[in-house]
Parts: structure tokens; C-alpha cells; sequence
């Protein structure tokens, strides 16, 4: 178990700009922090500085308080999970998860304890004489956080571990990683684009864009009370509706908020916003309806999410009276784009 | 199409069967012409006593592979040949591993050092040897003076690098070993890039240092395609001659005749064309020996 913690992390790629640019961040004892951001964020490239597999251009990386910023990946006792899961293929699967215990050392009795400890907790202990090449995508991924947990690294470094595997077999596999990771308490560092599993996994989310944070905080932080515009469109499918308004902030406003103003029981505190409704598109469990805000709020294209539970009727073409509930709405500066209510 | 037209007719380019025999015809034809007839041609040479300039053949049966057979020479020769290759072998696989490995890495001026490693394979043999043989000169060697200027050469030594038989040796492994490096260099150089970063990241992770790194991970990875290298490397040494009939023609004493160069001088300048197509024979047995162990251990070790 460790912290890890980084300032001011800065890395220039030759010609061009800032990959990373000045990341203060402080992963807490045991925590499983997720980063998150669309590609070219830096979020890769945050996680290969801290495994010590790219050098920063400026700013230092703390393990336990000591700066390692110098030093080389092996000295630093973490473990990665790479994306492609980088399994030896010339190796059979016993000697892939003993190659980081035979690289410190141990001796063969131990490192046969060891690899069938590992082998055990993730179900591959029939596989162990086999070659990568013969493992399924499911199977080589257990191989590869094997690998990881057996010398018992200080902290996990995985870089989008689950997206080479079928959208079931990423459900389950999910699930899993959350409780190996629980049970061992291990300081974990995941990196992914997907912020279906960035919001089920993370004790907290580190939002990267451009190379810079925009906000950390726990799922539900990031989902209700986004830092700022990026935030607020980024997280979220379909993404937060902004009304950007002259001279005045841009309001924003989730769209399974935004209900047409009959399904209110209490009609207390509510913004009222006629609708032009555009599209209808029908989910099963929702419907989500497109369209387009009408005076008094300037005509932008807004989506609404109802729960296929509420029954109302709704024409395409018509306008229609929607409505918020004010504690619902966020403003953002207009200029900067920046939350203005504080944070709770 | 414009109406009224029947159907173009069937194009050779839309039947594949036939397209595939006529795009393979010039090879076909060309090992025929100059490898296969030639080949049959030694095979029954051999079994003959043709001469230069003797239009009339009798069958002699197995009479001049009998005489080989006692010819200390022959026997010398084919010790040379395999000195000589696998000495050479073993400097240009572990060389080019090195060199394929510096040129992997990235730095200024990179693609300059590798036009620079490639040019020996590019110029001409014969005239990358004559080179050889000046820098080898017994008056001249730029090596010898070199070595007197910086005072290396002990007093009252002047090596003659192609006269005296060790040297000789050395010597021709050395140009050989030059001229080969380029190639495996590069063929190496393919190996490295095929190996995903990934795993040398994981390696990284994994606490590999350095040589746990490059037995463990990098070699058994490109050992593949170091043994294309190795095999390319072989049949070129073991049937190359120009090294040796440009700088030694096989002295002295023949230390540094080789099999292709003796089936060569027995059979053209000695006229003895019976004799040195049976010489010429015995590298045929070895070359597909050698190729069939390589192609076995590549197909083993093939991962992925």
C-alpha cells in the first residue's frame, strides 16, 4: 500500500505541445482513482510517468512521500497492465506470471507457491502450461493482472485493461477487477475512455483534457456538480444540455432532468421551458427525445431522457411545456466556462 | 457497357489459374535454364573425364569422387569451408544482433549511419574486395601503418596479412564478415521492429534488467528471424568465392581453399571439368542439410 502523488508533472513531446501539462495529483492509501479523457488527454502518457516508463520534461512523482522521479521502473515496485495485457509469447503462462518473481530473484520453491497463489485467485490454474497464443482474450487478461498481483506490488498501474474484451465479458471482468482490488487493498491507478467504467469502478475520477485536470472527485461528484462545461458534456450519455445565453451564465442541465411539467407532482420551484420537440427515439427503459428550447431561452438544440415508467404522451413537431427543477440547474461562466454555484 | 455489345470476352486477368501459370512462367524457365540444366549437367560431368577442350566424354562411374576422396587437398578445402563459414557466421549473427539493436534506438543522424551500414552490401563483391586487397597489401597495408604510427606494431613486425595462413584466414573472415553484416543488420533490424513496445515496457515493469532483458525477451523473440539471417549468411559464405579469388586464390598453401574455389580452379583454370564438377557436387548435400535444420528450428521457435 502507498501514495502516490505528483507535482507539477510536465511532459513536452518533441515538436509539439504539452502532453501532460503541470499535474498536481495525490492518490490516497488504497484507493482505486480512476483517469479519464478522450484520446490525446495525456491520461496515458500521466500513467507511463508514474510507472517510470517516460520521463517527465519537469515536476516530480512521490511514492510514499520520496521522490522516484529518477528512478528506473524497476526500482519503483509497481506493476502495469498494458491494454494489448503484453504477455511473453515465447513463455508458457507459469513462466509469464513467474518472470517478474525470477527477475527479483526468489527462489524456485517460493516463486511455485507464488505463481499458484496468483493462478488460484484468478482461476487459471489449469492453464499454466500453455502458451499465450492458445488463451482466449478473457483468459490472456487474467494471465496479464496475475502477472501484476504475484510479486505484490505497491501499487497497480492499468491502462485500459478491459477494452479488448466483448462487451459482456467487460461487464463481468469489471466486477471482478473491483473486488480483487478491494481485497487486496492495493493503491490502484486505472486509465480508460469509457466513463461507464470509469463511474462504476473509481473510488474517484480524474478527468484529463489537453493534458491538464478539470476536475477529481468521487462518481457521483462528477456526474451532479461537473467543474465546468468540459466536465459536464464529457461525463454523462447524452451529455449535460448547456444554454449559453448572452451576457448572462450558460445554464446546464442533465437531460433525465428535463420532463415535461405534467409528470411534476409539486410544481414548486420549477424552470419552465417550452420545447419544440424535433425526434423521438425509444430505448425501451427510456425515451429520449430531441428538440429545441424556445423563447424565453434561446433556441438551442436540447435532449430530454423520460423513463419509459412516466406515461405522457408526446408529438414530434409540437411545443410542448418541459420544466427543471431549479436546484437541478448549474451555471457555468460564460467566458471561462467554470462552475459558479460552489461546490457542496 | 454500351448496349448492343456482346460480353468482352474472358481477359487473362480474370482466370486466375492461368494468370498464376504465366506470372511464374519466367522464374520457372529461368531455374531451369541456369540452375537446373547446369545442376544435371556437373551431375553427369562428374561421372565422365571431360576436359577442357575435349569434345569427347567416356563414363568413368564413380572414378573421380574416388580420386577426390584421396586428394588431401579436398579434404583440406572442405575443413576451410566450414572454418571459414562458421566462424564468419557466429561474428556477422552476433554483430548485426548488436548493431541491429544500436540502430533501433532512436537518435540524430540515424538514418545516415544506416545508409553508411548498408553500402558494403550495395557496392559490387569484386570491387568492395579489390579494396580489400590494397588495405591488405603486403607494402601498403593502411592496417600496418596505421598500427606503426600509433605505435602498436612491435619493432621488426610487419604482418603479411593475405601471405601467412592464419592471417589469411583472418583475413578473408574479416571481408566476408563485412560484407555480410549489412544484410543481417537489417533482417535483424525487421525482427526488432516486429516485437510490439509493449513487451518490452512489461519487461521493464517486470524488473527485467538489462541481460535478463536480451536472453529472456529480446532474443528468444527475434530468434526467428536471426536463424533467416544465419541461413541466408550460410549459403552465401559457403558458396561464395569471389573473397577468396580476388584477395588469396586459396593460398597460401592452401590454407584458404575452400570448395567453390577449388572446384573452380581444378575445373576451369586446371581443365580438369570432370574432377571439378564432382568437387562442386559435395556442396549440395551440406547446403540442404543446412537449410533443412534451420527451417526446422525457425519452425519450432516460431511464436505467435
Amino acid at each position: 500500500m502507498a501514495t502516490v502523488e505528483t507535482r507539477a508533472l510536465t511532459k513536452r513531446f518533441d515538436g509539439g505541445g504539452s502532453a501532460v501539462d503541470g499535474v498536481n495529483l495525490l492518490v490516497r492509501e488504497g484507493e482505486f482513482i480512476v483517469l479519464l479523457g478522450p484520446s490525446g488527454s495525456g491520461k496515458t502518457t500521466l500513467l507511463r510517468m508514474i510507472a517510470g516508463l517516460e520521463t517527465p520534461t519537469s515536476g516530480d512523482i512521490l511514492l510514499d512521500g520520496r521522490v522516484i522521479t529518477g528512478l528506473p521502473p524497476r526500482a519503483r515496485n509497481m506493476a502495469m497492465v498494458f491494454q494489448s495485457y503484453a504477455l511473453y509469447p515465447h513463455l508458457s503462462v507459469f513462466r509469464n506470471i513467474a518472470f517478474p518473481l525470477h527477475a527479483q530473484g526468489m527462489a524456485n520453491r517460493a516463486i511455485q507457491e507464488k505463481v499458484d497463489w496468483a493462478a488460484r485467485m484468478f482461476g487459471i490454474s489449469a492453464l499454466l502450461q500453455r502458451k499465450p497464443r492458445q488463451l482466449s482474450g478473457g483468459e490472456r487478461q487474467r494471465v496479464a493482472l496475475a502477472r501484476a498481483v504475484v510479486r505484490e506490488p505497491v501499487v497497480f498501474l492499468l491502462d485500459e485493461p478491459l477494452s479488448n474484451l466483448d462487451a459482456k465479458l467487460r461487464i463481468s471482468a469489471r466486477d471482478e477487477l473491483q473486488q480483487f482490488q478491494r481485497r487486496l487493498a492495493t493503491t490502484t491507478i486505472y486509465v480508460t475512455h469509457d466513463q461507464v467504467e470509469a463511474l462504476a469502478l473509481g473510488d474517484r475520477i480524474v478527468i484529463l483534457d489537453r493534458g491538464t485536470i478539470h476536475q477529481v472527485g468521487t462518481p457521483q461528484e462528477v456526474y451532479e456538480h461537473p467543474a465546468d462545461t468540459f466536465v459536464a458534456t464529457f461525463i454523462g450519455a447524452p451529455p449535460m444540455n448547456l444554454v449559453q445565453r448572452d451576457g448572462e451564465p450558460t445554464l446546464g442541465f442533465r437531460p433525465e432532468h428535463f420532463l415535461p411539467v405534467q409528470t411534476y407532482s409539486d410544481t414548486n420551484g420549477l424552470l419552465r421551458i417550452p420545447f419544440h420537440v424535433l425526434r423521438i427515439e425509444n430505448l425501451g427503459s427510456d425515451q429520449l427525445v430531441y428538440g429545441e428550447l424556445q423563447t424565453p431561452m434561446p433556441a438551442v438544440k436540447a435532449i430530454a431522457r423520460i423513463p419509459s415508467t412516466l406515461e405522457v404522451s408526446l408529438k414530434s413537431g409540437a411545443v410542448q411545456e418541459f420544466a427543471v427543477k431549479e436546484h437541478r440547474v448549474r451555471r457555468f461562466d460564460a467566458s471561462t466556462g467554470l462552475r459558479l454555484d460552489a461546490a457542496p | 457497357m454500351k448496349p448492343g455489345h456482346p460480353p468482352p470476352a474472358m481477359r487473362l486477368a480474370d482466370n486466375d489459374g492461368a494468370l498464376g501459370g504465366w506470372l511464374l512462367a519466367p522464374a520457372v524457365i529461368y531455374i531451369t535454364l541456369l540452375v537446373g540444366f547446369p545442376f544435371l549437367l556437373s551431375m553427369y560431368y562428374s561421372l565422365t573425364d571431360a576436359t577442357v577442350g575435349n569434345t569427347t566424354l567416356s563414363f568413368v562411374g564413380l572414378d573421380n569422387f574416388r580420386r577426390i576422396m584421396q586428394s588431401g587437398t579436398f579434404w583440406r578445402a572442405m575443413r576451410n569451408t566450414f572454418v571459414f563459414t562458421l566462424i564468419s557466421q557466429i561474428l556477422v549473427v552476433i554483430l548485426a544482433k548488436i548493431l541491429a539493436m544500436a540502430l533501433y534506438k532512436d537518435f540524430r543522424g540515424k538514418w545516415l549511419i544506416r545508409l553508411l551500414i548498408l553500402l558494403p552490401w550495395v557496392a559490387p563483391i569484386s570491387l568492395g574486395t579489390i579494396g580489400w586487397l590494397w588495405i591488405f597489401d603486403p607494402v601498403y597495408s593502411i592496417i600496418n601503418w596505421t598500427l606503426r604510427a600509433l605505435s602498436l606494431l612491435p619493432a621488426n613486425t610487419w604482418p603479411i596479412w593475405l601471405g601467412q595462413p592464419d592471417l589469411a584466414m583472418a583475413s578473408i573472415v574479416l571481408v566476408d564478415v563485412w560484407r555480410l553484416l549489412p544484410l543481417a543488420t537489417v533482417i535483424i533490424l525487421a525482427g526488432l521492429s516486429g516485437i510490439p513496445q509493449d513487451i518490452h515496457d512489461a519487461a521493464q515493469m517486470d524488473g527485467a534488467g538489462f541481460w535478463r532483458h536480451l536472453f529472456q525477451i529480446n532474443i528468444p523473440l527475434v530468434m526467428p528471424i536471426m536463424l533467416v539471417a544465419l541461413l541466408f549468411g550460410i549459403v552465401f559464405t559457403f558458396t561464395d568465392m569471389i573473397i577468396i579469388y580476388v584477395l588469396t586464390r586459396g593460398g597460401p598453401f592452401d590454407t584458404t581453399q575452400v570448395l567453390a574455389s577449388l572446384a573452380f580452379f581444378t575445373g576451369v583454370p586446371g581443365g580438369d571439368l570432370a574432377e571439378g564438377a564432382a568437387i562442386s557436387l559435395f556442396l549440395f548435400p551440406l547446403l540442404v542439410a543446412v537449410v533443412v535444420v534451420l527451417l526446422t528450428i525457425a519452425r519450432r521457435t516460431e511464436v505467435t
